[in-house]
């Protein structure tokens, strides 16, 4: 009887208590042995007590940490209301052509693989070879001859870094690295 | 003649009816002494289920047979357990009632902890309603099964038909709401919370009936399929009543901003998705959405923030500081992001949120919202060993700063035994405490020892607790505890707890007041099930997953008490015969076995 039991076992982990999962911290470990002596006393029951010499065996060799049915106790509509948003995030990416005025090919990359403007920044820098200069709001980028650019939802040609960045990667449609030449109107001081 | 003249009558033949018809009923009983019990425990609390304080306080101090009288003419009625009474035995005893509660199935049903189509109809109470009381204005279900020929009969046979409110229920679709709406002319409620409702492609919302509606609560939050914006936005105009507003997430802000205008004197606002529509070019100029709210000078409970971005937030800034209620549950904000709509929030009693917001986040809330009565913290990684972004810091930062904070429920990876107990002696008031440490039997995570200190200080400490749920690693000293010191409790939830029999026992023997224990995955075993013979009676129900219980063990309670149904689940590739109970829900009922039974269950 016991035995059929244990086959549910990965589904449900039915354990008495003592955590022996690799997973789990040293002070958890030091724990486990206080309990164990603790489970030495005869017990009341039959079954758990069959159960539990089974469970001792199985420290040896902790289970992998399945997800059980129903653990944590969220509802479903919550989990996949959370869920949706980070798939959707994590797997479908951001992906927005970036050109460079005078390189002969362009690029892609996925904008939600980065933070802020700052990190941006600094993997265009790396991926074309060149440097941005300083962001000010009513300069633009100061002391280069590259400004970064970017076309929004509308069509517009738009200064990267002047909307909020949550505000920029659902509105930006792909970007373009302009020669500070084409960029003087939009603040640039080459 | 109205109603009204009726109700006022105390005539004493009622009663003398009511007590001549119940012993009839207790003639056909086994004999025993507890079916009177059971009959009177049952009634008297389908009778006498109270939501409010007031009304219970009230009720203390009447004597038995005013009470019952009372109960008679009483005209709303609350039954907590679908199956402890049949729709028969209501309608023959009550003649005057105009408001349904139904309750039906066990919450851990809402975690995929039972099989679908387990029961819990409502069909057989919606059509025994139509023939008995023709004139009920008002049903409140939580947990029930409604299909669309329900919606339409409750549409199609109450005539004057008010109040819907469908919490946690699933069956119906968009197709049943569209007749239901349509033919329900005095309609002043729908509120779908937290329900799963099938989108059958049907407008619905266009199928309000045109002329001024009486509209005061449309909630369809969880609704999750498009609606007619446009139709919407008439509605609402056309609604001067509406008070209760919230949207679902398919809802964009520049809509919200539009419905907002049309309706400054909303109370509460769910917000919809709170953020803009793909669609581009709607113009340059977005609307003043700081405004908007502005203008809701009686907003009081605002939620929503579906697919929120972050930076609208400051839009809600105008009505902060009048706000009861706030509910982020679905906003993944930071804390840096809530502490400068926090920090305006002093009114707030109310508070659900996301644990993104971290113990910074937490500690903003202790600082402000002195008012707190209710916090939630739900985590947005809903995983056993997802990182922990809330952690004992912000619960004693909670302790520390919301005084007066009667409930609490709170998901986190880590906790220390000493937080909690700070916990206990800060907030004295608290009624309901829910600790949920998502990895199953974590210890302290400081000192390596069992979490039973801690719940041990919350339940000696805190006299007004009458619901509370544990986790992480707990031996059965907790049991112990609770046993002792629970004297209040009526809800109990256990998840991967305690070492033997004993613990259950402990509990059991020790709580009068337990109405509610639901037990999952704990070593309890047929003798701790055993001890509890006394009190089953006294409970709405018992349910014990993936324990230690054996069909044999619960066939023995089903002997010894004939008026409890003891139903064993299984999970619907299982054996009949296994030995194991896999899944045992019981509960007192003056019916027997219900005839509506899944092939999945056995009634013993």
């Amino acid at each position: 009887m016991a035995f059929e039991k244990d086959f549910n076992l990965d589904v449900t982990e039915l354990r008495l208590g003592l955590p022996g999962t690799s997973e789990e911290s040293e002070k958890q470990a030091s724990t486990t042995l206080r309990i164990s002596n603790k489970r030495a006393m005869p017990d009341m029951n039959e079954d758990s007590s069959v159960a539990a010499d089974k469970k001792c065996d199985q420290e040896t060799a902790p289970p992998t940490k399945a997800q059980v049915v129903g653990w944590p106790p969220i509802r479903s509509y919550r989990k996949n209301s959370l869920q949706t948003k980070k798939t959707e995030a994590e797997t479908c990416g951001m992906y927005v052509k970036v050109s460079m005025d005078g390189a002969p090919y362009l690029r892609k990359i996925d904008l939600k693989m980065y933070k802020g403007y700052p990190e941006l920044l600094k993997a265009l820098e790396e991926m074309f070879k060149f440097k941005v200069g300083k962001y000010s709001e009513r300069e633009g980028y100061n002391g280069s001859e590259f400004v970064p650019t970017y076309e929004d939802k509308d069509g517009d040609l738009m200064l990267v870094g002047d909307v909020p960045w949550e505000m920029f990667i659902n509105s930006c449609k792909r970007l373009r690295i302009m020669k500070g030449s084409e960029a003087r109107g939009l603040g640039c001081v080459v | 003649m109205s109603e009204d003249d009726e109700r006022q009558q105390s005539p004493p033949s009622d009663l003398d009816f009511v007590s001549t018809k119940a012993r009839n009923c207790n003639a056909t009983g086994s004999g025993s002494a507890y079916p009177d019990q059971v009959l009177n425990n049952v009634l008297e609390n389908v009778l006498h289920f109270l939501t409010s304080k007031r009304d219970r306080n009230a009720a203390s101090l009447v004597c038995k047979s005013w009470y019952r009288v009372e109960a008679l003419t009483r005209s709303e009625l609350l039954i907590g357990n679908c199956y402890a009474v049949s729709p028969a035995r209501v309608t023959a005893r009550f003649a005057r009632v105009r408001a349904l509660h139904l309750k039906g199935k066990p919450r851990f049903a809402d975690f995929n902890l039972m099989p679908p189509d387990w029961g819990a109809h409502f069909n057989p109470w919606a059509l025994a309603m139509a023939k008995a009381y023709p004139w009920l204005e008002k049903v409140h279900l939580k947990r029930m099964s409604v299909t669309d020929d329900d919606l339409v009969t409750l549409a199609e046979l109450f005539l004057g038909f008010k109040e819907l409110s469908l919490v946690c229920c699933d069956g119906f679709g968009t197709g049943g709401l569209a007749i239901f709406v349509n033919k329900c002319r005095q309609l002043k409620v729908l509120d779908l919370i937290d329900s799963e409702v099938t989108d059958d492609d049907t407008d619905w919302i266009s199928c309000f009936p045109e002329g001024e509606s009486h509209l005061e609560s449309l909630i369809f939050d969880c609704v999750e399929c498009h609606v007619n914006f446009e139709a919407l936005e008439r509605l609402v105009a056309r609604s001067p009543s509406l008070k209760k507003l919230r949207l679902n997430r398919y809802v964009s802000i520049e809509q919200l901003y539009r419905l907002m205008i049309r309706a400054p004197q909303l109370t509460h606002l769910g917000t919809g998705s709170f953020s803009p529509s793909e669609i581009a070019g709607q113009g340059d100029q977005e609307p003043d959405y700081v405004n908007a709210f502005a203008a809701c000078k009686s907003l009081v409970c605002l939620s929503g923030f579906r697919e929120i971005i972050p930076d609208y937030l400051p839009a809600i800034y105008p009505v902060c500081a009048n706000l009861t209620s706030l509910n982020f549950s679905y906003a993944n904000i930071t804390a840096e992001q809530l502490k400068p709509i926090i920090s305006k929030c002093h009114k707030l009693e109310v508070f659900w949120v996301l644990d993104s917001i971290c113990d910074e986040g937490l500690q903003a809330v202790a600082v402000t919202c002195k008012e707190l009565r209710e916090l939630r913290v739900f985590p947005v990684d809903a995983r056993e060993d997802s990182d922990g972004l809330v952690s004992d810091v912000g619960l004693r930062a909670i302790s520390e700063g919301c005084r007066k904070l009667q409930s609490i429920l709170y998901f986190c990876q880590q906790m220390t035994n000493a937080a909690v107990i700070a916990m206990s002696k800060n907030c004295p008031d608290l009624v309901v405490f829910r600790l949920c440490i998502m990895g199953r039997r974590r210890a302290d995570h400081v000192t390596g020892e069992p979490m039973d200190d801690g719940f041990g200080a919350i339940v000696m400490n805190c006299k007004k607790l009458t619901r509370l749920a544990v986790s992480g690693l707990l031996t059965d000293k907790a049991f112990d505890y609770i046993g002792r010191h629970g004297k209040l409790i009526r809800t109990l939830s256990v998840a991967f707890a305690g070492d033997s029999d004993i613990g259950l026992k402990y509990v059991l023997e020790g709580c009068p007041q337990l109405q509610k224990l639901e037990i999952r995955d704990s070593p309890f075993g047929d003798a701790a099930l055993r001890s509890g013979l006394h009190h089953y009676y006294n409970m709405r129900f018992l349910w014990m997953s993936s324990c230690s219980l054996t069909r044999h063990g619960c066939q023995e309670i089903a002997h010894a008490m004939p008026h409890l149904v003891v139903e064993v689940i299984r999970s619907a590739d299982e054996e009949e015969m296994d030995t194991a109970a896999e899944i045992l829900y019981m509960y007192r009922s003056l019916e027997g076995p219900r005839t509506d039974v899944p092939k999945f269950v056995t009634i013993l």
